[in-house]
């Protein structure tokens, strides 16, 4: 259970220096990785997925 | 490679795209009533049941849950079928999430308007339906993965990867926002209070848009609009990107609906920067749908399923250019409490939501009773009269909120409030809510012309219950070191735990803080609970849903203190499970109502809330009649005094035992004071509480008179 009274949160402001960190090295590991580590004949597969006909029988 | 046979299950699909039709048309019908309301308080009809604190929500839920609600539903379960060349993984897991959701639904039908709800936002639904909506949304999650792993497909689509995020984050919302302490099989309390119930329920609002209205439909879009522009999305690099960025950033967002109130700044801060940021990853999505139909705007001209759809695309990306905007602490102390966001939330609802839907059923319905479409130029008058009336919907309500916040701001030379009634710059707006009207009313025209088109449409065709198809099956690969799971079948557990890892960072960081104590000092030494008269009266504040257009946080802007008293301050809310704060001022904040000069006579509360026109001329709020009939029901006060201390506000042990006594006493007090006015009502009216609460408002700090 927790009490409802705030104190001064010691140096606050690491945590949105964190969550900026996090994300801007997430997102550039990210753009890496898309553009580096994913070769193209997957993408095609993918990106014609929805609109390539399953054999009917 | 030996073909397997098997077939897609379009029943399911059938009935959610019914359910979906028929909530729609249910929930705007409410949202219609609920906007004649705000300019003729007539149609209230002096009915509890009718009132607009009740039908707001009404409206609210069935749109999202209802209409959008079994719309996903419909578009998940027959594209993740196709995408992954496998029938549902289980038919009866299938029926029993759409039952389960319809009886959902029926339930909040009948419980809101009885004044069943919590008071939170898009969350109003009492305890029992929220364990209810658990146990579904998980039936679902079961059918959708279990689907996934048994597939024919060896990768996934990135329109699945936007159905299990969905899956994944909204449990997590809901579970966390739902944490309550039941009183009754009806009524609880959050187990969060004031301002960490309202991060906590803003994390969970923002995120049912983000998780709700939008991943799953981004979804939808990746798999529709290529199948109706008959040509690939135009970057699936871009989407992968789209996909990560926006499930990541999304989740930090929500104390952007909580600028300039009580919150601490960090963490508005924080909501304001992943608000901005959030702008590239929605607009890489709205460019990826745009530029998938390059080469293709011909046939946009001719094909309604195409028009629905870029319009829809379109109106996303208006929606979350605004959505960033509104974010910046400036504009929203300018659009806050005001109809501009009534304006945003529609263009958004109906625009983006409502048109995807309208496309994708336009192009469902064909293709499963092989057939087409009945009448294409009924579409398109169904498509300009949706589009007109997103235009008279929101334009007005852009004018009205820019307009009221003006008129709430202005000071003259002298330096006084131009506006000192609240009720001038309500009248002022009502042409603009009367042109809101009209606009709902065009898009439900549009609506109805869409439900004869598609019961003309599957009239002439023959539905196809399973539509036979084949694959080869997938290859199992079998890992070394003795494991007979699969590389495949693993695959999507550790996506779906990728997911969950990307919003619980967002999630934690904002949450942790916030929930830093200091044990043993209190903020504010003289915030006190509430009495049990005056808790009663809460209660009844919450069932009649005045939070809808009455705030309670003042926030620390010169007109605002003018207007209404000292801003508001963290250690005020202490004790408010839920908290009260509200999101839109239809009428004046009232979180200093007891106080200064705004406190009035127990006398005016009890005449204004008789008939508010009599007492304020002009007045749109409704009467509440009965509130003076109905009595207050003292049997719970010993349950919702231990409830409350079990969540922890410091009600001495055996209170409850006591409490009707000092319930009574204060009761009569009023009672005595009514009757020097020559008023004679029962000690135990509804109205007392009411009162009672109202007075209470702001007196625990000292405030400037």
């Amino acid at each position: 259970m927790f009490k409802y009274y705030f104190e001064q949160v010691n140096g606050v402001e690491i945590w949105p220096i964190i969550s900026l960190s996090i994300f801007f090295i997430f997102f550039v590991g990210l753009l890496w990785w898309v553009y580096k580590g994913v070769d193209n004949s997957y993408i095609d597969e993918m990106k014609n997925l929805p609109i390539t006909k399953t054999p009917k029988s | 490679m030996e073909l397997e046979k098997f077939s897609y299950d379009n029943k399911i699909v059938k009935y959610f795209t019914i359910a979906s039709i028929v909530f729609g048309v249910v929930a705007m019908l409410a949202g219609l009533t609920a906007a004649i309301q705000l300019f003729y308080p007539a149609f209230n009809f002096d009915l509890q049941y009718t009132t607009f604190g009740r039908v707001r929500p009404l409206h609210t839920n069935a749109i999202i849950f209802g209409f959008v609600g079994n719309a996903m539903f419909a578009g998940v379960y027959y594209s993740l079928q196709r995408l992954l060349k496998a029938r549902m993984y289980n038919d009866t897991l299938s029926w029993i999430n759409f039952y389960g959701w319809q009886l959902i639904l029926l339930a909040a039908a009948i419980t809101l308007p009885l004044g069943y709800t919590t008071s939170k936002e898009y969350a109003e639904l009492e305890w029992p339906i929220d364990i209810a909506i658990t146990l579904i949304w998980v039936v679902f999650g079961i059918n959708m993965i279990g689907t996934i792993i048994k597939r024919r497909e060896r990768h996934m689509y990135v329109a699945i990867w936007f159905y299990i995020a969905t899956f994944v984050t909204v449990a997590v919302l809901h579970i966390v926002n739902s944490v309550e302490i039941p009183v009754t099989l009806f009524k609880s309390y959050s187990w969060y209070a004031g301002v960490q119930d309202a991060l906590v329920q803003w994390w969970y609002g923002h995120n049912a848009v983000a998780f709700f209205l939008t991943t799953p439909f981004l979804g939808i879009m990746y798999y529709y609009l290529p199948k109706a522009a008959n040509r690939p999305v135009y970057s699936y690099r871009l989407s992968i990107i789209h996909f990560w960025s926006l499930i990541f950033i999304y989740i930090w967002a929500g104390p952007h609906h909580l600028l300039y109130t009580s919150l601490p700044d960090w963490a508005q801060s924080l909501g304001v920067v992943f608000s901005i940021m959030l702008l590239a990853p929605s607009w890489g999505g709205m460019l990826n749908g745009l530029m998938t139909l390059r080469g293709a705007w011909d046939r946009v001209r001719e094909d309604p399923v195409l028009k629905f759809m870029v319009v829809a695309v379109t109106a996303y990306g208006m929606a979350t250019f605004e959505g960033p905007m509104l974010s910046l602490k400036n504009v929203s102390a300018i659009a806050h409490y005001t109809d501009w966001i009534v304006a945003h939330v529609h263009v958004g609802g109906l625009g983006w939501n409502g048109f995807l839907i309208f496309g994708m059923f336009y192009w469902l319905v064909p293709k499963m009773w092989k057939t087409e479409l009945f009448s294409r130029s009924l579409a398109n008058t169904h498509f300009w009269l949706g589009t007109l009336g997103i235009i008279f919907y929101a334009l007005p309500l852009y004018i009205a909120g820019i307009t009221q916040a003006s008129m709430w701001k202005q000071f003259d030379a002298d330096g006084f409030l131009v506006y000192k009634n609240f009720l001038e710059t309500v009248v002022q707006i009502l042409p603009m809510y009367m042109l809101r009207a009209v606009g709902g009313s065009l898009y439900l025209s549009g609506v109805l012309i869409m439900i004869f088109n598609l019961m003309k449409t599957a009239g002439k065709g023959s539905f196809v219950s399973d539509e036979a198809a084949e694959a080869p099956a997938l290859e199992k690969k079998v890992i070394t070191g003795g494991h007979w799971h699969s590389v495949l079948e693993r695959k999507p557990i550790i996506f779906t735990v990728l997911s969950l890892i990307a919003i619980l960072i967002g999630g934690l960081i904002e949450m942790v803080p916030t929930f830093l104590i200091k044990s043993n000092v209190p903020t504010i030494a003289s915030v006190k609970p509430y009495t049990p008269l005056e808790l009663h009266g809460r209660d009844i504040y919450i069932r009649e849903g005045c939070n809808n257009c009455h705030s309670q946080m003042i926030r620390p802007f010169r007109d605002e203190t003018e207007r209404y008293g000292e801003y508001s301050k963290a250690g005020e809310f202490v004790y408010d499970h839920p908290f009260l704060w509200g999101s839109k001022r239809t009428g004046p904040d009232l979180a200093r109502e007891g106080v200064g000069k705004l406190k009035k006579s127990n006398s005016w509360h009890f005449y204004h809330m008789l008939d508010p026109g009599q007492v304020s001329e002009g007045s749109i709020m409704p009467s509440y009649p009965w509130l003076f009939e109905q009595m207050i029901d003292k049997e719970l006060t010993p349950g919702k005094i231990n409830a409350l201390r079990t969540v922890g506000v410091p009600y001495a042990e055996g209170y409850e035992n006591t409490a009707n006594d000092d319930l009574a006493a204060q009761a009569k007090g009023i009672t005595e004071n009514l009757a020097a006015e020559d008023i004679e009502i029962s000690d135990d009216a509804e109205i007392i509480a009411l009162i009672a609460y109202l007075q209470r408002l702001g007196k625990d700090i000292t405030v400037k008179d």
